[in-house]
């Protein structure tokens, strides 16, 4: 069985980002993988510990300093990865043909994409895979069993949730609940650094333009009110209420 | 033309096919021709009358592989229906499920994808949209670099349409294949009836760990969620720690959601949690910490027990006129 991991590198939720006139300004940002393609990186290696003979590739498109966080997915425990290093700006439509293209020759059962991207805040990317590679997909899933040439998945739906029987090979993008992802050991992380790393540009895989591009970016922090309502708990709460009734007419 | 897809549930329309006529309205009269509304599903005659309420055009397309929502059959019915209209946009609500099929149709028309926006524009024949990024934090200009355009918008932004439209429907088939419903849906578990869905509620109730326990929700939260007509939310210490389940989450790893009212009880504020709720129009908190990050970005706030402080608010509220 061959697993593929899609993952990416963002800033650290906690990051100072600042905003520019050339855009938003990363300089000095913490970076790490993005919590949300944890999961399948996870999800992959407890598939291979519940006894399936399973290759572990994870996959990554963007710049140079991606490298990092695809360390951390071989030190998790993938096996090899690849790399798609580009400074392109691409959106997740474009990039999704490109990964399809790659994820196609390695031809995996199973694809694993992060929920939503924390730095797109998209969670695009996952389906777009899946329909540019003619697969399925589940997406915000919860829980997964195998079985034969299919799975069996529990993900979020628009009330609540449902399960899901697909056919594989299939797409799942991953979220919180799945599984709780592991901390690379200082063993695996030592092991990381030899395992491979193939590097692929985008004219390897044919170029790739993007079909949108973004003008502006700007930091609004919306001004709050602060508004401390002072009393006892009666007194506070009935004075809450009459402000949001009365001042802010919000009830 | 311009497509947008209606959401319904149970018979009725739901509020974001509302606010997404008025948004499809506003692009097809800078993009020129009609906003098509789009119903699709089975037995949806009576949810096709009632948004042609709103809007001069509805299309229904009804196919049993349409029952329930499910990604691929709706990729495929509403790529066919672009493509047979010429549509210039499409757009969906971004729901749960608009979220899963509309990346699938940029794919398969080959066009741009606008995500989540929250506003929408045209210049020179070609859409802008608004957007939020790195976790809420960014407001982003996006432009669409070819038509068609395939769009989700973000609900609880736009205005619900007004009604006096007095359109009408046609039927048309859709062109949906075997593979396309390769994927089962089995048992379904929906959220607590009566409640409102978070990304469509007008306020949410959210309660933290500071509630106490999982009995805080039953006798502080879900109480003032009843008198408020509110939806329920989560922080994710208070689903870690089993006490609420994911699909009620709101933050980096759950929903974010923009409601005119957000109401945070015990909950501390960690940048996590913001993310997923620091658009909200209106903030009120309550914490019995004053140093908190909640009070932050807080426009009301109470420091105090929740215990005694949330069931006098609910009575509070009660009272009002």
């Amino acid at each position: 069985m061959k697993i593929i991991s899609v993952i990416k590198q963002v800033p650290d939720a906690e990051a100072r980002i600042r905003a520019t006139p050339d855009g938003i300004d990363l300089e000095g940002a913490t970076f790490v993988i993005d919590g949300m393609d944890e999961y399948g990186v996870e999800q992959a290696l407890r598939i291979r510990e519940s006894g399936e003979d399973a290759e572990i590739i994870a996959l990554a498109l963007g710049p140079k300093r991606f490298e990092e966080a695809i360390r951390t997915a071989l030190a998790m425990g993938a096996d090899r990865a690849i790399h798609l290093e580009t400074d392109e700006a691409l959106d997740p439509i474009s990039q999704a043909k490109v990964l399809a293209g790659i994820i196609k020759e390695e031809s995996p059962d199973l694809v694993f994409v992060g929920g939503k991207e924390a730095d797109w805040d998209s969670a695009a990317l996952g389906p777009a895979v899946a329909e540019a590679l003619g697969w399925p997909h589940s997406d915000w899933t919860t829980a997964l069993e195998l079985s034969g040439t299919e799975a069996k998945v529990t993900h979020d739906s628009d009330d609540g949730n449902e399960t899901l029987t697909l056919p594989l090979p299939a797409v799942f993008t991953t979220q919180q609940g799945l599984n709780e992802p592991r901390y690379p050991t200082l063993p695996n992380i030592m092991k990381a650094k030899r395992k491979e790393l193939k590097k692929l540009s985008l004219e390897d895989v044919g170029g790739a333009s993007a079909k949108t591009q973004v003008l502006k970016q700007e930091i609004q922090t919306k001004a709050r009110l602060n508004k401390v309502v002072e009393g006892d708990a009666a007194e506070a709460a009935k004075e809450l209420a009459r402000l949001l009734h009365e001042e802010a007419k919000a009830i | 033309m311009v497509l947008f897809v209606a959401e319904h549930s149970n018979g009725n329309l739901r509020k974001s096919a509302l606010e997404l006529a008025t948004a499809a309205k506003a692009l097809a009269s800078q993009l020129g021709g009609d906003a098509v509304g789009v119903v699709l599903g089975t037995n949806v005659s009576g949810v096709a009358e009632e948004l042609a309420g709103y809007v001069q055009k509805v299309v229904t397309l009804e196919d049993t592989a349409l029952a329930e929502v499910r990604a691929e059959p709706y990729a495929a019915a509403v790529t066919s229906l672009a493509q047979e209209s010429g549509a210039k946009a499409v757009l969906v609500s971004a729901s749960r499920s608009g979220l899963s099929y509309s990346p699938r149709v940029a794919v398969r028309l080959d066009a741009p994808l606008l995500e989540d926006v929250t506003s929408l524009e045209v210049q020179d024949g070609q859409v802008i949209a608004t957007r939020f990024s790195y976790l809420s934090r960014v407001t982003e200009t996006v432009k669409a670099l070819a038509t068609p355009v395939v769009i989700s918008v973000k609900p609880n932004i736009f205005p619900v349409a007004e009604s006096g439209a007095g359109g009408s429907v046609e039927t048309k088939s859709a062109s949906i294949s075997e593979q396309d419903e390769r994927v089962k849906i089995g048992e379904k578990a929906a959220a607590k009836q009566g409640r409102v869905a978070l990304e469509e509620a007008s306020i949410i109730v959210t309660g933290g760990r500071g509630v106490g326990g999982p009995e805080g929700f039953d006798t502080m939260v879900e109480p003032l969620a009843d008198t408020l007509n509110a939806g329920v939310g989560s922080t994710r210490a208070v689903v870690d720690a089993g006490w609420r389940p994911y699909a009620e989450q709101v933050g980096q790893t759950g929903k974010t959601v923009a409601p005119d009212v957000y109401v945070a009880l015990g909950v501390s504020g960690a940048v996590q949690h913001l993310s997923g709720m620091n658009r909200s129009k209106l903030i009120v908190a309550v914490n019995k910490d004053p140093d908190a990050p909640i009070f932050k970005v807080a426009d009301y706030g109470i420091v105090g027990d929740v215990n005694t402080v949330v069931p006098a608010f609910k009575e509070a509220v009660q009272s009002l006129d």
